[in-house]
């Protein structure tokens, strides 16, 4: 069944997506989504300097991610610029660096568009292993910080006082992060990685009474995004990067109709039940 | 003594226990941070031994919760060394903790944060501080004193031999932080754990503490409450606010109970009748105002 483009694309769409989900939450209880976006934005410098060195783009784009995070890390200690600022700077001009790079390589013909919004219908045999043996390995790892990633998340301060080594696992998380922009680059894009993070994730607030049922759900909400995209793309031959942020969207919004049928009584009445 | 000052003076030390105190928790030596070239502390000692109360007072930047934080590893000191008891167990509750409404957490959920714990240890220790009934409760809705409470019960299921507290009664009302700094008494006794703790109320501290160490960049004076509250360095700081401190403190005092119970009134605090006066000073941590008045009636002792 592999041998249907369409099969690969979805099989491919949902293992990053079950991936995104998890670390999607953390991006948005650590406020870093724009971090993120930074990351992806500078994935257009790893596809080019892969196709200069000669090396694999996934491997490429992760290696420059993960520099770029770690770039951050150390200006946000060493430069007296608001965070938002260092994130803009290195945010566009990663990605202008990446685009004029390919300029300059006049002998490279590569389709950016596909890059900067995904092919998710060019998923190879072995873009899938590469997804689910990338995707395994990350939610392994992400499994095994997950306490002292979470506290760190709710206090920096509580987790160091408390022997959890926040700063430890904050970069693991990051090099967490590299790792799936590098693999879910191909389905969505460059450009729309962070939706894939942060939607998902942000539906799934609505439902959740705990952090490890909002991994859960994020994961599933993305998942039924990539279908439901998917299947939309085929159907109104929309491009599919797109249409799959397009459907994590249509869920989101779903999913913000309860609350506001409920918003008058609903949230404060959970207060008075725990109370009771 | 369990703690002494680098600018101690002959008149700040107190006399010796005959028996040896028991090795500290955790113990500092010349602390000193520096950032940007200015020193937030310098040369601060102290230690924190089992059952011991430390509370460190001081104007805002003053360096307290600086201390604190070098003492509990999260900033790297830039002199001076921390002198920790192999394997220590800390709980702490930090200062000014908000958890975003974007992480779902109920309180039940909170106490596992930073290890495993069982459910019955979890009723346990939410039963100590009083919210057993809000373990489903996510932390976002609770009140001042509810979620300090709740940090409080995360920081003891750890059963911690040293508590840290950065100003545990935050938003806390007046007649909560009564009853909270109560409840931190209670669990000193219970766990037998040290505590080290920061605080801006003067006259409760006075009250609750075995030793205070009152910070301004250095140790301006440390000791016992009724030392530090003598001494010239600790007026000197906090002028009018430490006049009313004491008279808050001392107003437990304006009265003595005569033999047969009777109560009578004296006009300075007491202090007239030495051998009936509560000597805050040296009854430490046995003190509890709310026993001393049990048998006078209309003692106005009770804060609130």
């Amino acid at each position: 069944m592999l041998d249907d483009f369409f099969t690969r694309a979805l099989i491919g769409g949902i293992g990053v997506a079950l991936v995104a989900g998890p670390l999607g939450c953390f991006i948005v209880w650590r406020r870093m989504a724009y971090f993120g976006d930074t990351m992806a934005h500078s994935a257009l410098l790893g596809v080019a300097l892969a196709f200069l060195f000669d090396i694999h783009i996934t491997l490429g784009v992760f290696a420059i991610t993960a520099t770029v995070a770690f770039a951050l890390v150390l200006l946000q200690r060493q430069v007296a610029l608001p965070t938002d600022a260092l994130l803009g700077i290195l945010s566009h001009s990663t990605l202008a660096l990446g685009l004029v790079l390919v300029a300059f390589m006049a002998w490279l013909r590569i389709d950016l568009l596909s890059y900067l919004f995904g092919d998710l219908l060019a998923v190879s045999r072995f873009d899938i292993a590469l997804i689910y043996g990338g995707g395994a390995a990350v939610l392994g790892i992400l499994a095994l910080i997950w306490r002292p990633l979470l506290a760190g998340t709710v206090s920096e301060e509580l987790a160091a006082a408390e022997a959890l080594h926040p700063e430890r696992t904050r970069l693991a998380f990051m090099v967490l992060m590299a790792a799936v922009i590098a693999i879910a680059m191909k389905i969505v894009g460059i450009l729309l990685i962070t939706s894939l993070l942060v939607i998902p994730a942000a539906t799934a607030r609505r439902f959740a009474g705990g952090p490890e049922r909002m991994a859960l759900l994020a994961a599933g909400f993305g998942a039924l995004a990539v279908a439901l995209g998917l299947f939309g793309s085929l159907q109104f031959d929309t491009p599919s990067g797109p249409s799959v942020v397009v459907a994590a969207l249509l869920l989101f919004l779903g999913g913000l109709l309860p609350l506001a049928l409920n918003r008058s009584g609903g949230r404060r009445g959970g207060g008075r039940e725990g109370a009771r | 003594m369990s703690l002494t000052a680098s600018n101690e003076t002959p008149g700040q030390t107190v006399p010796q226990p005959a028996a040896a105190p028991a090795a500290p928790l955790i113990e500092v030596r010349g602390l000193g941070v520096q950032r940007g070239g200015r020193w937030l502390v310098r040369g601060v000692d102290l230690a924190i031994r089992p059952g011991e109360i430390v509370t460190l007072i001081g104007p805002n930047g003053s360096g307290k919760s600086t201390t604190v934080r070098a003492l509990l590893g999260i900033l790297e000191p830039s002199a001076g060394e921390v002198i920790r008891r192999p394997g220590l167990n800390i709980g702490y509750v930090p200062q000014r903790l908000t958890i975003d409404w974007t992480m779902p957490l109920t309180v039940r959920r909170l106490m596992t944060l930073t290890g495993r714990h069982g459910a019955a240890e979890i009723r346990a220790a939410l039963q100590e501080v009083g919210i057993e009934h809000l373990a489903e409760a996510p932390v976002q809705q609770l009140s001042g004193g509810e979620f300090q409470r709740a940090l409080l019960a995360r920081a003891i299921i750890r059963r911690p031999a040293l508590l840290v507290l950065d100003e545990p009664v935050q938003g806390v009302d007046f007649a909560g932080e009564i009853a909270l700094y109560q409840l931190i008494h209670d669990i000193r006794e219970r766990l037998g754990c040290g505590i080290l703790m920061i605080s801006h109320d003067l006259h409760i501290v006075m009250g609750q503490t075995d030793t205070v160490v009152c910070l301004n960049g250095h140790v301006c004076c440390s000791g016992t409450p009724q030392v530090v509250t003598e001494s010239p360095e600790y007026r000197a700081l906090f002028g009018a606010q430490a006049a009313s401190a004491l008279a808050i403190y001392r107003h437990h005092h304006d009265h003595v109970h005569l033999e047969d119970g009777r109560v009578v009134r004296t006009a300075d605090g007491g202090r007239v009748v030495p051998e009936h006066d509560h000597d805050h000073g040296s009854c430490g941590q046995d003190h509890d105002h709310g026993h001393s008045h049990g048998q006078g009636q209309g003692s106005g002792g009770d804060a609130g």
